[in-house]
């Protein structure tokens, strides 16, 4: 493994030395652009191969039912039918949770059961068995032949309603983990005769002392939140192709957000080696956090092990909002006490988050980061982790963060305003920073809170006037861990002079052209000379998935290392050449001279082109597990106008302000910081996953799952702010993820000061607030007190 | 000595003790100390030799990949927290 080069610790602040880099800051044309807009790239369905089958997947029409038996004999004798699967055809697997190997536990039994239910469905869409034809006609018709005897059972939906004494149990073995380190969930022991619970874990984490620390408050707010189950909404359903070999090796064509995880899990679930497995990553229309669990993959495998033909397996969008993960609904009860002066003593929150079928919500994550905005000195976060009848919940975009800082940040702003305080300067007065010790124990290191709300109080949007009735501006910040993990690279000279990059991170937003502006500040070239590419399992080394905000940061530092590797050898190969010691040659702007010399110099393309006859070629490499991923701050400000008439909120002016530590590409940096924006005020306004009483989701379509398009929304306005990462050669910090966690609040606060009605449920539809303006008549046509700017 | 802060939950194994310092140079060397202070606080921490998953451990607030493994200073404070995974 690569000793990562020790960090250069940067000025904080603003300016971060931006004068100091030639490619970092600025913005190239994505390397992978031409194809993209022209149709070219190709996404994970895009793939035809030879004889390739079709698979189509039946799904469960209860959302709870024991499976009493499959019989598919009819389905198999349809001709063109070439094969059917259930569970049976899946490896039989512990249901002791394990960790893959790149930090994402998982319980094996509970993944695979997800694939294909063993003895019972769990939500409405839950997979059940999986048929390959020789076109997608004959296989949607095969799925119709398929008998299946269930045993109808009455679901439970809600978390709250599956904790209470006699709701419906959706694992018979399932224990209550008081202990956080054995989430997400786990099974009894065969002679173990204790309950079963629909709660998979319960954990607290405290700090200080409560009861003194609410004794000291002059105002005490205790509030309980709703919000719904909301799906990434990514464009590109899920696609998988496998190709099982004669030789037992199988190619597996996807779009996801980690080759290798698709490697890994797809493996355990057959029960075969991870080096049988090749995958290819095509390139991915969004994932969100979304894809980062298997689906299709051991589907498709499955089928092409049977039929020895390769099998392409794709799913509809009702199949991506029936049969994969959510995010989850949660309910949330907030209370917070604080002094006159503004200054916050005491926070205690308890979160239920509904996992869907199976454990592992991200109520963790959601518990960790809801107070980490604020220094408060008593404090205790509980959370529970419950399953329901409905889709197992995945990641999506700073899992648990948003719903926690929606009831934080609404909670904040009426504290605010009872001791009569700007939003901004309480916030001011309470923020986190350098050495603040977290609820969760560990101490920040240097973070950005407090110069992104002081940027905030200085943008022309927080100071502009709001004029016109039923008009309000919310503001909320919010907080995300950002994560790390293995990175490899490798980077190889081109007698041209120009970099061909081999990196392992599935590029989404942009990733690809950051990894190759890593490689092009240190060697001095343009980021056009630099041509990255996304290897496969066999070309690059173990690349942990694109998520947690980790790509820039991981996968640029181990393209920064490659570079490094290089100017060695290429120094050296110089030193060589001229036959003076490597020490006496350095490399400045992308030129090769010696430090005494004059007349010894070279380009980097000249040095490039005499490689081959001089000891061959240059290739870069390294292999990372760095630390110091550097948590980030984003802070959103909202104008809204509510139509009283019909409930109807408009989005006037939307501004995002975000501690990116350092933007590589800011352009990229900003398109996270929108797209996230826009995910956001979906969720805040529209979208929910809609049951009926017997759970199952009636809106599955983009016609009834409403997303923001961008006709309903005002351009997003964004401002970087870079308070360097000291973690991280260039200070960056991850950018993707944070944007997404204040947008429901600061709706949610933009609405109460247009309307006078605070909202404690999501989403805030027309209908919702036309209720709540009903309930109460006290309701004012705004604009609202904040921000002291009426029109 | 390098500070222990126990989670909450543990709290019923530490007889309510949040807070321990500790002779270690590693997290395993931790665990071994927690464990001969407080019994049966190791398997709630270790698993197969390892750390539970899902479990990481934040040494001056930056969490390592290396579990057991991971070195402690004289002045290190160390956190046992559940991991987190992102979108």
């Amino acid at each position: 493994m690569t000793t990562t080069s020790k960090p250069k610790t940067k000025t904080n602040g603003k300016s971060n030395g931006a004068t100091e880099f030639k490619v970092v800051g600025t913005r190239p044309i994505r390397h992978d652009g031409l194809e993209k807009v022209t149709g070219q790239a190709r996404y994970g369905a895009d793939i035809h191969l030879p004889g390739m089958l079709h698979g189509r997947v039946l799904r469960s029409p209860h959302a709870h039912a024991w499976i009493k038996s499959i019989d598919y004999s009819k389905a198999l004798a349809l001709p063109g039918v070439k094969a059917v699967i259930t569970a049976d055809d899946f490896a039989a697997l512990s249901g002791k949770a394990i960790d893959l190997g790149e930090g994402a536990m998982t319980n094996p039994r509970f993944l695979s059961n997800n694939i294909l239910a063993k003895d019972k469905v769990l939500y409405k869409g839950h997979a059940v068995a999986a048929v390959a034809a020789i076109n997608p006609h004959i296989a949607e018709e095969a799925l119709g032949l398929i008998d299946v005897k269930y045993e109808v059972l009455p679901p439970v939906l809600d978390g709250k309603e599956a904790m209470k004494p006699g709701a419906p149990i959706l694992h018979e073995r399932l224990f209550t983990a008081n202990n956080p380190f054995v989430r997400p969930g786990g099974l009894k022991d065969d002679n173990d005769k204790s309950a079963s619970s629909n709660v998979a874990s319960h954990f607290v984490f405290e700090i200080g002392d409560l009861k003194k620390g609410f004794a000291e408050a002059d105002i005490i707010i205790e509030r309980d939140f709703e919000t719904k189950a909301v799906h990434q909404g990514y464009i590109e359903p899920h696609s998988a192709t496998a190709s099982w070999n004669k030789d037992g090796r199988v190619t597996i064509w996807c779009s996801s957000q980690g080759q290798f995880t698709m490697r890994d899990q797809t493996a355990q679930l057959l029960g075969i080696p991870n080096s049988q497995i090749k995958v290819i990553q095509m390139e991915i229309g969004g994932g969100f956090g979304g894809k980062t669990l298997v689906y299709l993959e051991p589907i498709a495998t499955a089928l092409s092990k049977k039929t020895g033909l390769p099998v392409k397996a794709s799913m509809s969008r009702k199949e991506v909002f029936e049969g994969t993960g959510p995010t989850s609904a949660s309910h949330i009860r907030v209370k917070m006490g604080v002094k006159k002066n503004g200054k916050i003593t005491a926070a205690d929150a308890t979160l239920i988050y509904a996992a869907g079928a199976f454990p592992g919500s991200p109520v963790n994550p959601g518990v960790q980061c809801m107070l980490s905005p604020y220094d408060i000195p008593n404090a205790r976060v509980e959370g529970y982790d419950v399953v329901v009848n409905t889709q197992k919940t995945a990641a999506y975009r700073a899992p648990g963060s948003p719903a926690a800082a929606y009831a934080c940040e609404c909670v904040v702003d009426e504290l605010a305003e009872k001791v009569g305080m700007d939003p901004l300067e309480f916030r001011l007065l309470n923020g986190a920073k350098e050495g603040t010790r977290r609820v969760t124990g560990p101490i920040f290191p240097k973070i950005g809170y407090i110069e992104m709300v002081k940027a905030g109080k200085a943008h022309a949007h927080w100071k502009a006037p709001i004029k016109g009735p039923w008009r309000g501006r919310g503001v909320a910040t919010g907080f995300w861990f950002n994560g790390t993990g293995p990175a490899c690279a490798i980077a190889s000279v081109n007698s041209d002079g120009t970099i061909k990059l081999v990196e392992g991170s599935p590029d989404i937003g942009g990733t690809r052209a950051v990894a190759a502006m890593h490689v092009a500040e240190v060697l001095g070239l343009k980021a056009e000379d630099v041509h990255p590419s996304v290897g496969d399992t066999d070309t690059i080394g173990f690349t942990s998935n694109t998520g947690g905000s980790s790509v820039a940061f991981k996968t640029g530092w181990a393209c920064y290392e490659a570079a490094q590797d290089i100017k060695r050898q290429m120094i050296a190969r110089a030193a060589k050449i001229w036959d003076v010691k490597p020490e006496d040659v350095e490399m400045k702007d992308g030129k090769f001279a010696h430090k005494s010399d004059p007349e010894l110099k070279f380009t980097f393309k000249q040095l490039a082109s005499r490689l081959l006859n001089t000891g061959g070629p240059v290739v870069g490499r390294a292999a990372i597990d760095p630390k110091g991923a550097g948590g980030a701050f984003a802070m959103h400000i909202a104008d809204v106008e509510v139509d009283p008439e019909t409930g109807k909120v408009q989005v006037l002016r939307y501004t995002t302000i975000q501690d990116a530590g350092k933007a590589i590409h800011p352009s990229y940096v900003e398109g996270q910081m929108q797209g996230g924006a826009v995910q956001g005020i979906g969720w805040a306004l529209n979208e929910e996953y809609f049951f009926n009483k017997d759970g199952a989701m009636i809106n599955s379509s983009f016609l009834d799952y409403r997303m923001p398009t961008s006709l309903d929304l005002p351009m997003i306005d964004t401002e970087i702010v870079e308070v360097a990462n000291p973690g991280h050669p260039y200070g960056v910090r991850g950018v993707g993820e944070v944007s997404i966690v204040p947008p429901m609040a600061a709706v949610a606060n933009a609405i109460y000061h247009a309307t006078g009605v605070r909202l404690y449920r999501l989403p805030m539809t027309p209908g919702v607030i036309q209720e709540a303006l009903a309930a109460n008549s006290g309701a004012k046509n705004g604009p609202g007190k904040r921000n002291g700017k009426k029109g | 000595m390098p500070r222990v802060f126990i989670p909450t939950l543990l709290l019923p194994l530490t007889k309510g003790v949040k807070e321990v310092e500790v002779e270690a140079r590693n997290v395993r060397q931790v665990v071994e100390a927690l464990e001969a202070r407080f019994p049966g606080i190791k398997e709630r921490l270790v698993e197969d030799g390892q750390l539970r998953p899902n479990l990481a451990v934040s040494v001056d607030g930056e969490i390592g990949r290396m579990g057991l493994m991971e070195k402690v200073a004289t002045e290190s404070e160390v956190h046992f927290i559940p991991a987190i995974g992102g979108g």
